[in-house]
């Protein structure tokens, strides 16, 4: 078990090394680099070079690779050329902002598409199922950015209970932020809730038909017992890798939803970074995402052999 | 006249097609079980049995509803009660006992939990009362140490632990009514045999009612004191078990009961013609009708009534029972099969041996694979032109391992596979040349998954004359046709798919598409075992008939010893992966002198109350062969000591011919034989 943990753990270290050098040598390709990108016009003779000196440009790729990755570990990402700030100093308030969206839409999202789910396979091709399942089809098929906009214009703009846009500094406090985000996180939650219900559905309807199902049936057991102790742990055992899809989805960035709310979150600030030619940003964008979508598989995969007894003896025999 | 249990009157179950016509699996099913008769319900797949099986639990299945009739049982009938009064009668007064266990019980709860489960739902014991009651069952189903087992998950059981963990499920709550849906299909012979013993002293020892439902005649025959036989939906014949298993007066029945193959007799047994209709196809006469050998113009036409014979204390759906009634002793006659065997060697294995272990990174570096005790081993075998030779075993006894290597879907760890004397067939697919592919085929056990369902039976038989003879147009649908007529099915069948089949149509097309190569070899992996009994004579026929037309080689393989008896000229009985006895079918059968061999036959079930298997060896499963010694020590009633333990035995001949391992002398084999 622990092994498999520790092999697991290389395996996403190595997948991030890929990541880097994939990311550093695209960005070497591109022509141009930070320094005709900041001195524009200016970039060339003396200051260019002393642009290039103090950038530590001068020096040949694998180098700046090398202490690239030795900083990036210790979180110094270098220096944004938008502002000459230090990438750290700008990403974190952002990764802050796209936690608290992420996780208000897991928080609703994910307790009302197990609910939806499990109602819908319970009471299948009865008028709750076919309901709330017109419903959900709908809210899956809907492109976020017509379900954004529509929601700022009845809610924010016809009935102005709520500010359509964010209009806050990017380090804004919890409480200011917090009525900024409920048109972004229903936007979200809608689309997400939605695709994991229809998942957890038919995940559920086949494990009721299984013969397990039927025999704890022909056993006697009372039916809600039933649903929560021979169903249920089968049935959302394979929902977890699509919830930690999700997660990583939704951490790495709603891009479209931010745009449209002007949100300032990751996915606001890759849009940013790639337009202004912002290398060094998307670069280490570039790595966080990916640790995100690394870690977060990891864990579920972890959580899937825990909970899974099929394999965890499996593991431990071995 | 004993209580009865459970009455069911005029039961009809079916379901409604697209079209919104009424399509019916069971017509009209009226019958009574009695207080502590084990009632076997028998017939093959699609005739309702299981269906009827769980009706009387009060349970249909999703997508079937109740067209008419009750399910009576202790006065209230079981399909129009609520859930929650059923709930109460689940598991405490009827019990199922699944098909298959390993799927039946649920994966995420340990095995002491759900037959707590049953006893907090059915006894006020309390806990430390429930913990020894839970022993207590485990005990009585005859698995060791049932504190362990108690804490472990169904998957870390074997089949046959899992089926007698599903028994001490049934009993927890003491039911008057034991339900068995096919309860030891899918087991090992030897296993089947030892569940169905101790289902039997269950209905002893505690008086219960059960109904045994099974397509296997044999076992059926071995617990049943009546037998209901169903076809299309209907009962056709329900009487004593012994009448019914000696003088069956049903047409369908005597047919069936010839089409079985027996352990005693050699030889193909004979098939019946077509299969059982589809649920729902309009039928106005009897629904065997087509497949009657005894129907007369009336039948076509009027559906016989089932008529209870006071003298027989039988009830029969037939207008000509009578003439069945003076000659219907199942004397089986069979078609002897001719040896079309050469003196010519074709294919020769010597020393293979054959590893699922995984390749460290530096056994792939140098192309090797690392085992010392791989799944098989030693095998030497050597196989004639002409001749049928079957690989028989339980599960886990590598005879289909052997196969997928002969056909080179498995590589082998060491020895020689040489084909006709000089052409190595050692290694795997990729390096062998096409001519080397085409002369061994494969045929597998299932036709549903062999066969690609989005070819038609055309393009799927095409394939192999396209790849190997490159025919085109005429000639090939030419080649098709004369194919297709070779395995008894008209040219219409070439734009059909495979799901537009029946089992034994699928397998018919499975088997011309083998021989459409014109192999040398054919490979049969369990080829009759998806199959119904009556289909499978047929089958078996077909097969043997090929043989003789085309010279070809068959290697067998089958769990059911019977249908090995039948087809087979030479007989090789592995255990975990090592030759026991090779020999002569005739003389494997009827002197087995290995131990294990013994050990096999005596656990076949025959379809004659008059003939009990003999339980030799425990039913123990062995996960790994072991390191040294005799492959079969583990389990041997007649282990000598510390030889057999550490050294391998050596081969013994007899004077007929058979080759034994084991290190009990000859002599000694084979006078415990005359015992």
């Amino acid at each position: 078990m622990l092994f498999l943990i520790i092999k697991r753990i290389l395996l996403g270290l190595i997948t991030l090394f890929i990541v880097s050098l994939i990311t550093f040598v695209g960005t070497e390709i591109l022509p141009g680099d930070a320094c005709t990108t900041y001195l524009e016009r200016q970039a060339f003779g003396e200051q260019l070079e002393a642009c290039y000196r103090r950038l530590g440009l001068n020096v040949p790729a694998y180098e700046r690779y090398v202490s690239w990755a030795v900083n990036a570990i210790q979180g110094d990402f270098g220096y944004s050329l938008s502002g000459e700030m230090p990438i750290k100093e700008v990403l974190g308030p952002r990764i802050k902002n796209s936690l608290v969206l992420a996780s208000a839409a897991i928080f609703i999202g994910i307790p009302i598409a197990l609910i939806l789910g499990i109602v819908t396979a319970l009471w299948r091709d009865k008028l709750p199922d076919v309901a709330i399942s017109t419903v959900t089809i709908f809210a899956m098929t809907i492109p976020e950015f017509i379900s954004a906009t529509l929601l700022i214009l009845i809610i924010a703009i016809w009935l102005e209970w709520l500010p359509g846009i964010v209009i806050v500094p990017t380090d804004v406090s919890f409480l200011e932020l917090l009525p900024n985000i409920i048109l972004p996180v229903i936007a979200i939650a809608m689309i997400m809730t939605a695709h994991m219900a229809r998942m957890v559905r038919s995940s559920v309807i086949q494990v009721m038909a299984s013969e397990y199902v039927q025999m704890a049936i022909l056993k006697g057991v009372p039916y809600w017992k039933m649903v929560f102790k021979h169903v249920l742990p089968n049935a959302l055992l394979p929902a977890i890798n699509v919830v930690a899809l999700t997660i990583a989805w939704l951490l790495g960035g709603v891009v479209v939803t931010e745009v449209v709310f002007n949100y300032p979150g990751l996915g606001r600030l890759v849009i940013e970074s790639i337009s202004n030619r912002d290398l060094p940003t998307v670069q280490a964008l570039a790595i966080i995402l990916a640790s995100i979508y690394v870690s977060i598989n990891l864990l579920a995969d972890l959580m899937t052999l825990m909970l899974n007894p099929r394999l965890k003896t499996l593991q431990i025999r071995k | 006249m004993t209580e009865i249990i459970q009455k069911v009157k005029n039961l009809s179950i079916g379901f409604k097609s697209k079209k919104g016509e009424e399509i019916l699996i069971l017509r009209n099913i009226t019958t009574n079980i009695k207080k502590g008769e084990t009632v076997g319900i028998v017939g093959e797949s699609g005739s309702g049995k299981s269906t009827l099986a769980l009706a009387m639990m009060g349970y249909v299945k999703h997508g079937l509803y109740t067209i008419g009739g009750e399910c009576e049982f202790n006065s209230s009938n079981l399909l129009k009660m609520k859930n929650r009064d059923l709930e109460k009668i689940r598991g405490r007064k009827i019990a199922m006992i699944p098909q298959n266990a390993g799927q039946a019980l649920t994966p995420n709860l340990k095995i002491g939990y759900q037959i707590d489960e049953a006893l907090q739902l059915h006894s006020d014991l309390k806990e430390e009362e429930r913990e020894q009651k839970i022993s207590e069952l485990l005990n009585k189903v005859r698995l060791p140490s049932p504190e362990t087992i108690a804490l472990r998950y169904p998957h870390e059981l074997s089949g046959g632990q899992q089926q007698r963990v599903a028994v001490a499920m049934a009993l927890a709550g003491t039911p008057d009514l034991l339900l068995l849906d096919e309860p030891t299909t899918g087991l090992d012979v030897t296993t089947q045999a030892h569940v169905l013993e101790l289902l039997n002293f269950i209905a002893k020892d505690t008086g219960t009612s059960m109904v045994y439902v099974s397509h296997d005649l044999g076992a059926i025959a071995q617990v049943s004191d009546r037998i209901i036989v169903m076809y299309s939906g209907e009962i056709v014949l329900e009487g004593p078990s012994r009448d019914i298993l000696k003088k069956p007066i049903h047409p369908y029945t005597y047919g069936l009961l010839k089409s079985i193959p027996k352990l005693s007799l050699a030889g193909l047994p004979q098939s019946m013609p077509g299969s059982q209709p589809q649920p729902g196809t309009m039928h106005r006469g009897c629904s065997f009708f087509d497949r009657c050998n005894f129907s007369e113009e009336k039948c076509k036409n009027n559906s016989p009534q089932l008529e209870y014979l006071e003298e027989l204390k039988t009830s029969v759906r037939c207008f000509n029972y009578k003439s069945l009634m003076n000659d219907s002793q199942v004397n089986q006659t069979v078609n002897k099969i001719k040896t079309s065997l050469q003196d010519k060697e074709i294919l020769n294995l010597s020393e293979v041996s054959i590893s699922y272990a995984k390749q460290k990174l530096l056994d792939q570096v140098l192309n090797r694979i690392s085992d010392d005790n791989p799944t098989v081993k030693d095998i030497n075998i050597n196989i004639k032109k002409g001749e049928t030779i079957a690989l028989v075993g339980e599960s886990g006894s590598g005879k289909s391992t052997i196969l997928k290597s002969i056909a080179g879907l498995l590589r082998t760890k060491g020895g020689i596979i040489k084909f006709d004397q000089d052409r190595n067939l050692s290694s795997d697919l990729k390096e062998r040349d096409p001519n080397d592919l085409r002369i061994i085929q494969l045929i597998f056990q299932n036709p549903d998954e062999s066969l690609n369902p989005n070819h038609t039976v055309e393009e799927i038989i095409a394939q192999p004359l396209k790849l190997y003879f490159g025919l085109k147009g005429e000639e090939l649908k030419k080649n098709i046709i004369d194919l297709l007529q070779k395995v008894r099915l008209g040219e219409f069948y070439m734009s059909r798919y495979p799901r537009q089949l029946s089992g034994g149509e699928k397998q018919r097309v499975a088997v011309a598409r083998a021989f459409a190569a014109k192999p040398d070899i054919i490979l049969c992996d369990e080829v009759t075992s998806a199959l119904d009994v009556s289909v499978q004579a047929a089958v078996l026929n077909l097969l043997q008939q090929l043989k003789e037309d085309f010279g070809t080689t068959y290697i067998f393989v089958s769990h059911d010893l019977a249908v090995v008896r039948a087809i087979s000229d030479r007989v090789a009985v592995l255990y975990q992966g090592r030759l026991c006895e090779v020999g002569p079918s005739k003389d494997v059968y009827q002197f087995p002198s290995h131990p294990y061999t013994e050990v096999l036959l005596g656990a076949v079930l025959e379809p004659d109350p008059d003939i009990k298997p003999k339980l030799v060896a425990e039913d123990i499963v062995e996960e790994k062969p072991p390191q040294k010694g005799c492959s079969f020590q583990g389990r041997c009633s007649r282990i000598l000591g510390d030889i057999c333990k550490n050294e391998v035995p050596p081969w013994q001949i007899t004077n007929s011919g058979n080759s034994i391992r084991c290190h009990i002398p000859l002599k000694e084999l084979q006078k415990d034989q005359i015992n």
